[in-house]
């Protein structure tokens, strides 16, 4: 369903992905890992148009999107879920959840399918519901996170890029969010690409993997393979390093 | 003894009565500034920038109408909406052929080119139209009406209307509206409402447009009263500038309130000191709230700016 094919992205100078490629099937589950600054938010990113390839190419369902502006990839189906949930803060819970829903309302949707979704986002995350009314930044940082799955799931994407939704959040709430992935994957079919430090969570819950190592995927394979590999232990998993998917 | 009593008396009933006069003209020119202050607030508040020609938008209001009025013999109530139609339509040409070239868009390069952008509109209405100035007619009469022992014109009243329905319509479009919402959004996190879908450039070309139609509509409301000639927008648009940092740049009652009482206090001091002061009021108000308040008189250290 997404391809990246020898993707190459530059910050002015910075060299931050070399030759990256990469694959997710239709429905699959697929989890990025890597340290700090290895390049996952700027996949994600060359994926939405926010920071295009310099060279390579993406494709979404075998068409190329390399090139398109971040509003052109939502309207293809691509949602993102950015670090840091960047909710918009002075805006109630409501308000966040309509304007994930901004392009449908431009293409003139009809409106009860968009409250449908609404509806459906309040069954996956029955706390937004009691919230609705409350701003955005008021809330907790759990709240937040749900808050930003809620608003990208508004556009109704077939793919979802979640950036480090564990991020300083408790294991409950990341099992909560975690078992929503899940559940999405399995009601409505959304394919999933998540970027995670919490390796250990982010196998079990995934298909398969890719781990980046300073802009360079340096493996990849099934999820059970790569929770096994002396290298993904060592780095990732290890008793050493438990602070890096801790935090 | 009583006849001094008498005068004493009467002289307090007039200073009340001055003052009410004072006020009310006050408040309709405070509305003005009102208006071109929450031009100033939207644009800032979508894109960091004070745009340094929106009194010419102003002035555009007030010259097109005249322009509509008496070259294209149009009535009143089509020569507005059509003042205001064009006006908009420069507002969304400056942005496009001025501000979104800007190869590097640092906040000095912006400010030089919103003042040459002033610069230049002004100077074109110049050449149009000369150095006349010029007198619209009422939108209805200018038979005073006299409340409280103090007169009003017809057209004060049209003024505070306006104003109030230019306000509401505003407060419902970036409230209840799902455009202004995402207008709110962008000024609020640009990334993520990219990442919604949300045009930003859309979005900053639409808040000039808006700006343009709020200081077009001051302009033609106010030139009834005061005039118009093609460098009214140098003042209003510094007093409208005032309004908007007395609100610390918000674009809702903040602002209204900072127009309001830098008209009142404008015309209390023209009035009881001397008209001499009048100007210089507002440029003292403006240093005391940058050197005092930067955020605004209401505003608290981060406020919330649509
Ligand atoms: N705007 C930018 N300008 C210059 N360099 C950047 C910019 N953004 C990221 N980089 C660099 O690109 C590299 C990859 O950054 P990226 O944010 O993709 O890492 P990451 O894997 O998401 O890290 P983290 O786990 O800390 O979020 C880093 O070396 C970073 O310094
Ligand atoms: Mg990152």
């Amino acid at each position: 369903m997404l391809r990246l094919k020898n993707i190459n992205t530059y910050y002015g100078k910075v060299h931050a992905l070399k030759n990256v490629s990469l694959h997710l099937g239709e429905g699959e589950i697929v989890t990025l890992i890597g340290a700090n600054g290895a390049g996952k938010t700027t996949i994600l990113n060359t994926i939405s148009g926010v920071t295009p390839a310099g060279g390579g190419e993406v494709l979404f369902r075998k068409e190329p999107v390399t090139t398109l502006t971040p509003d052109r990839i939502v309207k293809y189906g691509i949602s993102q879920v950015p670090e840091g949930r960047q909710v918009f803060k002075p805006l109630s819970v409501e308000d966040n959840l309509e304007l994930g829903a901004y392009l449908r309302y431009r293409s003139r949707e009809d409106r009860s399918a968009i409250r449908r979704d609404m509806a459906q986002v309040f069954t996956l995350f029955p706390r937004l519901e009691e919230r609705r009314r409350q701003l955005a930044g008021t809330m907790s940082g759990g709240e937040q996170q749900m808050l930003a799955i809620g608003r990208a799931l508004m556009a109704n994407p077939k793919l979802l890029l979640l950036d480090e939704p564990s991020m300083g959040l408790a294991p409950l709430v990341v099992q909560e969010i975690f078992r929503v992935l899940e559940r999405l994957r399995r009601e409505n079919g959304v394919t999933v690409l998540l970027v995670e430090q919490n390796a250990k969570a982010a196998l079990k819950l995934a298909d398969r993997g890719y781990v980046l190592e300073t802009g360079k995927i340096i493996l990849e394979g099934p999820s059970e393979e790569l929770r096994e590999n002396a290298e993904v232990k060592r780095a990732y998993l290890g008793k050493d390093k438990k602070e890096i998917w801790e935090r | 003894m009583k006849v001094r009593e008498f005068l004493c008396k009467k002289r307090k009933t007039m200073q009340f009565e001055q003052i009410l006069q004072y006020t009310f003209s006050g408040l309709s020119t405070g509305a003005i500034y009102a208006l071109i202050g929450i031009g100033f607030s939207i644009i800032f508040t979508a894109t960091g920038i004070i745009n340094f020609a929106q009194g010419e938008f102003v002035m555009l209001g007030g010259m097109l109408t005249l322009f509509f009025l008496e070259v294209l013999k149009l009535p009143l109530w089509a020569a507005i909406p059509s003042a205001v139609a064009v006006s908009a339509l420069a507002g969304l040409l400056f942005e496009r052929l001025a501000i979104r070239p800007l190869r590097q868009p640092t906040p000095l390069n912006l400010v030089i080119v919103t003042i040459a952008g002033s610069i230049l509109i002004r100077g074109l209405a110049m050449l149009l139209w000369g150095k006349d100035t010029h007198a619209i007619p009422p939108f209805t009469g200018d038979e005073p009406i006299s409340i409280a022992g103090a007169t009003i014109l017809p057209q004060h009243i049209w003024i505070l209307a306006i104003t109030l329905l230019i306000i509401a319509v505003n407060k419902f479009f970036f409230y209840h509206t799902i455009s202004g919402k995402a207008m709110r959004a962008c000024s609020y996190n640009r990334r993520a409402a990219g990442l919604v879908g949300i045009d930003v450039h859309r979005m900053v070309l639409f808040s000039f447009v808006i700006s343009s139609v709020l200081g077009s509509l001051a302009g033609i409301i106010v030139a009834p009263l005061t005039m118009t000639a093609y460098d009214v927008g140098i003042m209003l648009g510094l007093k409208g500038f005032c309004a908007a940092i007395i609100g610390g740049m918000s674009s809702g009652m903040a602002t209204v309130v900072g127009g309001l009482i830098l008209g009142v206090l404008e015309s209390l001091g023209a009035g009881l000191i001397s008209s001499g002061y009048k100007d210089a009021i507002a440029f003292i108000i403006l240093l005391l709230i940058l050197f005092i308040r930067p955020q605004g008189l209401f505003g608290k250290a981060e406020s919330e700016r649509v």
